[in-house]
């Protein structure tokens, strides 16, 4: 599904944001990706999607070279992995419902169906009665399940998570998590970095743990921490 | 593409301008405004332009015969000026008529002439030539002073176009013109300028918007197209403004200084003849401008 072989990445002002890294993340799996701020986690994050390309090595995504991926064809990439972020990132100016359509409406989909699965999707999250509701109107652990539908209204193959629980208080984390277990039990690989060892220690999934840009642990059922 | 996701890119595109009312109110005005400025001086080159061709067409080629040159001469040369390809008329002055013109160009002092009659015209017969070009007017002069040439009795006196007076007004209408397109020119790249920055602005200010449709797989023709729509309505509804307000002002301009201006010879380019040069320039260059703004601001945070 997702494999880092030999992948290095060097930012121009010199710092060394990966070194060597070796990966293989199975189709439908769980991965928590854990680490100190500064580790190489957002940087892990954003060369699945391709925000960023490695300095060295090759990376795939779901059958995609990214090393030979021509930037026109960058769009196809990303239809197939959902994205989830901190800070939500919805339009403020559209509705919970418009903000999950316009996922759909991007990759061209037909009217009907856009409307049938932006239903679905916010009914998954649990947010069918605020479809009409702006961001700003929304909580914060609501704001990430319409980002949450979002992600998941195209049927990604992967959900890229960073740090989606870092602004919300516990009792909504543990919400936002059984959601993308729920997601997860039906066929999306999802891929998480997080600081909330609560999370990871409950949750029992496999661990990655990225210090300095080195993989120094990767654990089936692991635990949260990142010493050697 | 789709017909649903193009009626997508317009509804959006329309719905942004909406949304972002403060904006496409600065955009708007901006384009307004310059092209009313720009439009103002379109006006102003086609009137200046208008006029110069009125004074220009007013030059003509006096030609004056020898004394005595016998009728079927003078019947000749009148034949042989016509034939000469920039000339558009000739009328034939005889010295009597001559002799009365200057009587009216003196007017009160019309009486030095008193005392010459028919009999001791001291006027030459002649010709008033008139020629399709001005600019060809001294070409037209030269070919008819060139027909002495092949006459033994070298009938014509003279040929005169006041050289020097119409070489002075072509240079001053010359300069007019080319101010006028200068400053016409300039105002554009100007109004273009503005134009696209004020779109820049808009745009800066959605370049989140755009980030997120990246990140769910917006191809950039997708995330170019209701920009494009944007930018073409803004262009096309502050230019559509400009023009019916320069267009209507201008009528009324026109109204107003009538009688004025027609007591100088001079009257102004009419509506009719100025609503298309102008009014579609500007409605094109608005549109075209809106368009172009857009697309080049967009393309910035389209790059990966």
């Amino acid at each position: 599904m997702i494999e880092f072989h030999g992948v290095w990445k060097t930012y121009p002002d010199g710092t060394v944001a990966l070194q060597s890294v070796n990966v293989l993340i199975e189709r439908n799996e769980f991965v928590f990706i854990v680490g100190p701020s500064g580790a190489g986690k957002s940087t892990f994050m954003k060369l699945i999607y391709r925000e960023e390309v490695p300095t060295k090595g090759q990376i795939s995504v779901n059958g995609f070279n990214l090393g030979k991926l021509k930037p026109r064809k960058i769009p196809y990439l990303r239809r197939n992995i959902g994205v989830i972020f901190q800070d939500f990132r919805l339009l403020p100016k559209l509705t919970a419902y418009e903000n999950v359509a316009f996922a759909m409406e991007v990759v061209e989909a037909p009217r009907r169906l856009i409307k049938k699965r932006t239903m679905e999707a916010l009914e998954l999250v649990g947010l069918k009665n605020k479809a009409n509701s702006l961001p700003s109107q929304l909580s914060g652990g609501e704001q990430q399940r319409v980002a949450i539908a979002r992600a998941i209204v195209n049927n990604p193959a992967v959900i890229v998570a960073d740090e989606p629980t870092g602004n919300l208080d516990p009792e909504t984390s543990w919400e936002i998590m059984k959601l993308l277990e729920e997601i997860n039990y039906r066929g999306t690989t999802i891929v998480m970095a997080t600081h909330n060892s609560a999370i990871v220690n409950a949750m029992r999934k496999r661990v990655i743990a990225i210090d300095k840009g080195v993989i120094v642990r990767d654990e089936p059922r692991g635990e949260y921490g990142y010493e050697i | 593409m789709r017909f649903s996701t193009f009626s997508r890119h317009i509804r959006e595109g329309t719905k942004s301008i909406i949304r972002n009312g403060w904006m496409s109110f600065a955009s708007i005005s901006s384009i307004a405004v310059s092209l009313f400025i720009l439009g103002v001086f379109m006006l102003l080159t086609l009137n200046v332009n208008r006029f110069a061709d009125q004074v220009e067409s007013q030059a003509q080629i006096r030609v004056f015969l020898e004394l005595d040159t016998p009728e079927e001469k003078i019947a000749g040369i009148e034949r042989q000026i016509k034939l000469i390809p920039e000339v558009k008329s000739v009328v034939f002055v005889s010295k009597h008529d001559a002799l009365e013109r200057l009587r009216e160009t003196l007017g009160e002092n019309a009486d030095v002439l008193d005392g010459y009659e028919a009999e001791n015209n001291p006027l030459p017969d002649g010709f008033d030539v008139d020629v399709f070009e001005p600019r060809q007017i001294s070409i037209a002069a030269e070919k008819i002073k060139a027909l002495n040439d092949t006459d033994p009795d070298r009938s014509i006196m003279r040929v005169r176009y006041g050289e020097e007076t119409v070489k002075q007004l072509f240079r001053i209408t010359n300069g007019i013109r080319n101010i006028g397109l200068v400053i016409v020119l300039g105002l554009a790249v100007t109004a273009m300028f503005l134009i696209s920055t004020s779109i820049r602005m808009t745009i800066y200010a959605r370049r989140r918007e755009i980030a997120i449709m990246k990140l769910v797989g917006a191809t950039n023709g997708f995330i170019r197209w209701p920009f494009f729509v944007e930018g073409a309505l803004t262009g096309l509804i502050g230019s559509l403004i400009t023009a019916a307000g320069l267009l209507a002002g201008y009528a009324q301009v026109i109204r107003s200084t009538r009688l004025d201006l027609g007591l100088m010879m001079f009257d102004l380019v009419p509506l009719e003849e100025a609503f298309w040069p102008v009014g579609g320039t500007i409605v094109g260059l608005g549109t075209l401008i809106g368009i172009f703004g857009s697309i080049l601001s967009v393309r910035k945070y389209l790059r990966v």
